[in-house]
């Protein structure tokens, strides 16, 4: 099986006899990474974890260098930058290396997971580390080739010279050496300062570009093991529905159809093994067509009523009035609003939203022996992994986890329930089987961005500042009580912590849909109502937005007082200048032309966006241009900077316009791509990403320039045409691409 | 029994297939040939993208029963014999187009086809050929760049 290595390839070849330097040390050292939201709820990769940094390196001989990378590559191009990372501290040969994918352990790799842009973060020190202590034992073997001190030895290009003798050998030949030294202590390593690096901060391109571009199999859909089944899922349709009664006899005779079954497992979480019948056949379309022949009665008695169009009625009333529950409540907001030059009101809403990666959901199980092995396309496999053990009724090292290259994640892989349908269904069959979710499957059975609704107002006073804010949020609650995880507000907002007097209040509408984080939990629907509520403020008082938000940024300090990981007002009035300055701000356009700027704070990075569209006429936007600029510390990868801009101004495009889910009587209403589009190229604007120069330390960029995308946009089109959007998808107000 | 002929060569399945079904399932599941994706299985996608005697079309969209005797070309065809890229597989390359990489072979092929009919395309021409192909991660500014910078390398000439 070309592509996809297996584990027992894996400690084949990390174990050869060939010699070479195999770094295999725990190097020490705790990252302690705790985020949680203002409820408390944990979010996308928001967990405490410990990070044991542990990165194999493999010399050849030949000086061929082999860096494995731990964490899941889904398109954020973890794969390329951790090896950079390695690389630039042992100051190996680009050239040279090759980068794989490493098995699943977390007592050997640490975290694996990906999510919340925190892989760079958590990973840097421990990289870092490995690379130098990589290059120690190198400089260690050298030195004692030539019986000379270390400290007279440098590194450069894969090489070590003695400079006193000019003497020089290469990493090559020094492997079989090296791999006898002991590994040092890698804490204890000096590490390099920013302004030597050689490789980190240049633009160096995706290290699976080649199997990429000649179609070489290397996703999850990809796999194929001999005798291997494939297996579709019929789900209940709607939430909470079970199955009564299916013609599985008559399927069952179909060809090529070996099973059919009611698909149970008493163990399994009813949130993750929905009510469902599984088919089982010799190919992936034999078992699509034997699932669409499926009659099945659902038992809908505990179904679900949820309904998007009762939410929105819902939601317009209760906006009337405050909201049950006090989030926050600052100053005196009754007074400020009295006293008020001029108050505003607007009435926002987003809606439902499916991840829709283009590699559908799937997993390959193969149960024997008392152990299971999986191939699965899964951000969360720290967590996945103990919990398909447990499922099973199995000790960790008995579930054996192979992550393939990932097509595309959003979030919607951080959930793992495509790996406990396939482990359950692994028990039924004999052999391998690969479950394959058709893209209906995917859209409909999603773990969904919730939609939300904001009541918002806000005062000025004369000289036009803003002097209250208040905002009845209406989200969706499973327990009746807290909101579900992902549908919080945040209290560290701005401008919330800048103002005197603010009132935030919420108010629960029931779910039982599956919700998730998406790309910027939290920030990817706050964004919208904020940024452009604060864009009615600004135009209300007459004043330019830019000078707006700087003012109301103010002195250079994190905004919550004590709070260093809150927006910095410094760094986000640097980014916002910088767009503006990048973007024309301020220049004269054509009518029915307008750009827009809107700014946002998420998962440690500071991004202000502008977005320069042309409106015609019957509602046709041309978005001729978006510039990007962003403070997210040090850049490792310059080419990943400017591929996640782009990468999320084209997902805020397609949000912002055309995409949206709903709901009735608890089922799911669009199904795929005709439904719930995606931007096509013709309507791809230029990109254009800005970074502010940082030494600070590196943070993911897979997702803090997706928030300010949908509020620069609708700026535009209120500074194009002086209509003001307060409800998304653009497409409900008729506007198209 | 079907033949077909993929990639210049005839290639027997002796599987009992239904009549419905479609190339892709064929080209992945039968023939191992799985650099042709799935997306969406209804043709919104284009990750499936396949040429039939040159022109692009969408194999989740085609039965495999009405294709013996066509020439049928997968991105595993698109490199000449011996492993020389394509240029637009270069040109993919040295543009860093790729980011999970699930949609690109579809993107491949669809560019390809278009530089056998335009060998200097226009931006306008590029977005009606890759219109059908959706990128999930945003690619689309490098798509647009590496299909212009492949066909000035071809100077004129189509693959
Ligand atoms: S899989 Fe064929 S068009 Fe999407
Ligand atoms: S690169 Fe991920 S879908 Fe195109």
């Amino acid at each position: 099986m070309s592509g996809i290595h297996t584990r027992r390839d894996f400690l084949r070849t990390s174990t050869a006899a060939g010699g070479g330097l195999l770094l295999a040390g725990t190097l020490g050292g705790q990252v302690l990474l705790a985020q949680t939201t203002p409820a408390g709820a944990p979010t996308a990769g928001a967990a405490t974890e410990s990070l044991s940094p542990l990165v194999f390196v493999k010399i050849e001989p030949n000086g061929a260098i082999r860096i494995y990378s731990a964490r899941a590559e889904i398109g954020q191009g973890i794969k390329t930058s951790s090896a950079m990372t390695v690389a630039e501290e042992m100051d190996a040969d680009w050239s040279r290396v090759t980068v794989e994918q490493s098995p699943v352990d977390n007592t050997i790799y640490g975290a694996q997971t990906v999510g919340g842009s925190r892989s760079t973060p958590a990973s840097w020190d421990a990289l870092r580390r490995c690379g130098a202590a990589a290059r120690a034992m190198l400089i260690t073997a050298a030195a004692r080739v030539w019986q000379v001190n270390e400290n007279e030895c440098t590194t450069e290009r894969s090489v070590v010279t003695h400079w006193p003798s000019r003497r020089t050998l290469s990493y090559g030949e020094l492997a079989v050496r090296a791999a006898a030294v002991p590994v040092p202590d890698a804490t204890r390593l000096p590490l390099k300062n920013s302004r030597d690096y050689k490789l980190i901060g240049t633009r160096v391109a995706n290290v699976d570009n080649r199997k990429i571009v000649t179609g070489e199999p290397q996703y999850g859909m990809d796999v194929q093991l001999p005798g291997m089944r494939y297996a579709a899922l019929a789900r209940a349709p709607r939430r909470g529905a079970t199955v009564q009664s299916a013609n599985i006899d008559t399927v069952k005779r179909m060809p090529g159809v070996s099973d059919v079954f009611i698909v149970t497992d008493a163990a399994a979480d009813a949130n993750e093994l929905l009510p469902s019948v599984a088919v089982i056949a010799n190919s992936t379309w034999n078992a699509f067509r034997a699932r669409d022949a499926l009659q099945i009665q659902w038992d809908e008695t505990r179904a679900a009523g949820d309904s998007w169009s009762s939410y929105e009625k819902q939601a317009r009333e209760l906006s009337q009035r405050e909201g049950a529950q006090v989030v926050r409540q600052s100053g005196d907001v009754a007074g400020a609003f009295s006293s008020a030059a001029r108050t505003l009101e607007g009435f926002y809403s987003y809606p439902f939203l499916s991840h829709a990666p283009l590699e559908p959901q799937n997993t390959t199980a193969w149960f024997r022996d008392g152990m299971l092995e999986m191939w699965c396309p899964v951000q969360m496999v720290d967590r996945a992994r103990p919990a398909i053990a447990k499922l099973m009724g199995l000790s960790l090292e008995k579930v054996v986890v192979h992550l393939p290259r990932i097509g595309g994640g959003f979030g919607r892989r951080l959930s793992w329930d495509y790996m406990v349908e396939a482990a359950v269904l692994s028990k039924r069959v004999q052999g391998p089987v690969k479950l394959v979710w058709s893209r209906e499957d995917d859209i409909r059975f999603d773990y969904y961005r919730p939609g939300g609704f904001h009541a918002l107002k806000g005062a000025l006073d004369a000289k036009g500042r803003l002097t209250a804010w208040q905002d009845h949020f209406i989200t969706f609650s499973a327990d009746g009580k807290t909101p579900v995880g992902v549908g919080v507000i945040d209290t560290a907002d701005f401008p919330i912590p800048v103002l005197e007097n603010t009132r935030l209040t919420q108010s629960l509408l029931p779910l039982a849909t599956r919700t998730g984080a998406f790309r910027a939990p939290r920030s990817n629907g706050l964004a919208f109502p904020i940024q452009c509520f604060l864009h009615e403020m600004s135009a209300a008082a007459g004043r330019d937005h830019v000078e707006f938000l700087l003012d109301l940024f103010g002195a250079p300090r994190p905004i919550v007082a004590g709070n260093a990981n809150s927006t910095h007002a410094g760094r986000a009035a640097a980014v916002i200048r910088l767009a503006a300055q990048k973007a024309g701000w301020g220049r004269k356009l054509a009518p029915g032309r307008g750009m827009g700027m809107a700014f946002y704070y998420s998962h440690s990075g500071h991004v202000a966006e502008v977005v320069d569209v042309s409106v015609s006429k019957d509602k046709k936007l041309t978005v001729h241009r978006v510039v990007v600029a962003a403070d997210i510390g040090l850049i490792v990868n310059r080419l990943g900077f400017e591929q996640q801009a782009q990468g999320a101004v084209m997902d805020g495009l397609s949000i912002a316009l055309g995409q949206r889910i709903t709901m009735e009587r608890g089922a799911v209403e669009q199904s795929n791509f005709g439904d719930y589009p995606l931007m096509r190229i013709s309507a791809a604007p230029k990109v254009e990403a800005y970074s502010v120069d940082s030494d600070s330390p590196p943070t993911g960029f897979g997702e803090p320039a997706l928030p300010p995308l949908a509020p620069a946009l609708c700026n535009a089109i209120f500074a194009a045409t002086g209509e003001r959007v307060r409800t998304l998808p653009l497409s409900l107000s008729g506007y198209h691409a | 029994m079907l033949r077909l002929k993929v990639n210049g060569t005839e290639r027997v399945i002796d599987t009992e297939l239904d009549a419905s079904t479609p190339l892709l399932w064929v080209l992945r599941d039968e023939l191992g040939l799985r650099g042709t994706k799935f997306g969406c299985g209804g043709g919104f996608c284009g990750a499936c993208t396949v040429h039939i005697n040159g022109e692009p079309a969408r194999a989740c969209q085609l039965r495999a029963v009405d294709l013996a005797g066509v020439d049928i070309t997968t991105i595993e065809g698109l490199a000449a014999q011996g492993g020389t890229l394509h240029p637009l597989q270069q040109a993919w390359i040295d543009h860093d187009v790729p980011q999970c990489g699930y949609c690109q072979a579809g993107q491949l092929m669809s560019a390809a086809a278009l530089l056998k009919k335009k060998t200097k395309p226009s931006d306008a021409d590029i977005d009606s050929a890759m219109a059908g192909n959706l990128c999930r991660c945003g690619t689309y500014q490098r798509i647009r760049a590496a299909i212009h910078a492949a066909a000035s390398k071809m100077g004129g000439k189509r693959s």
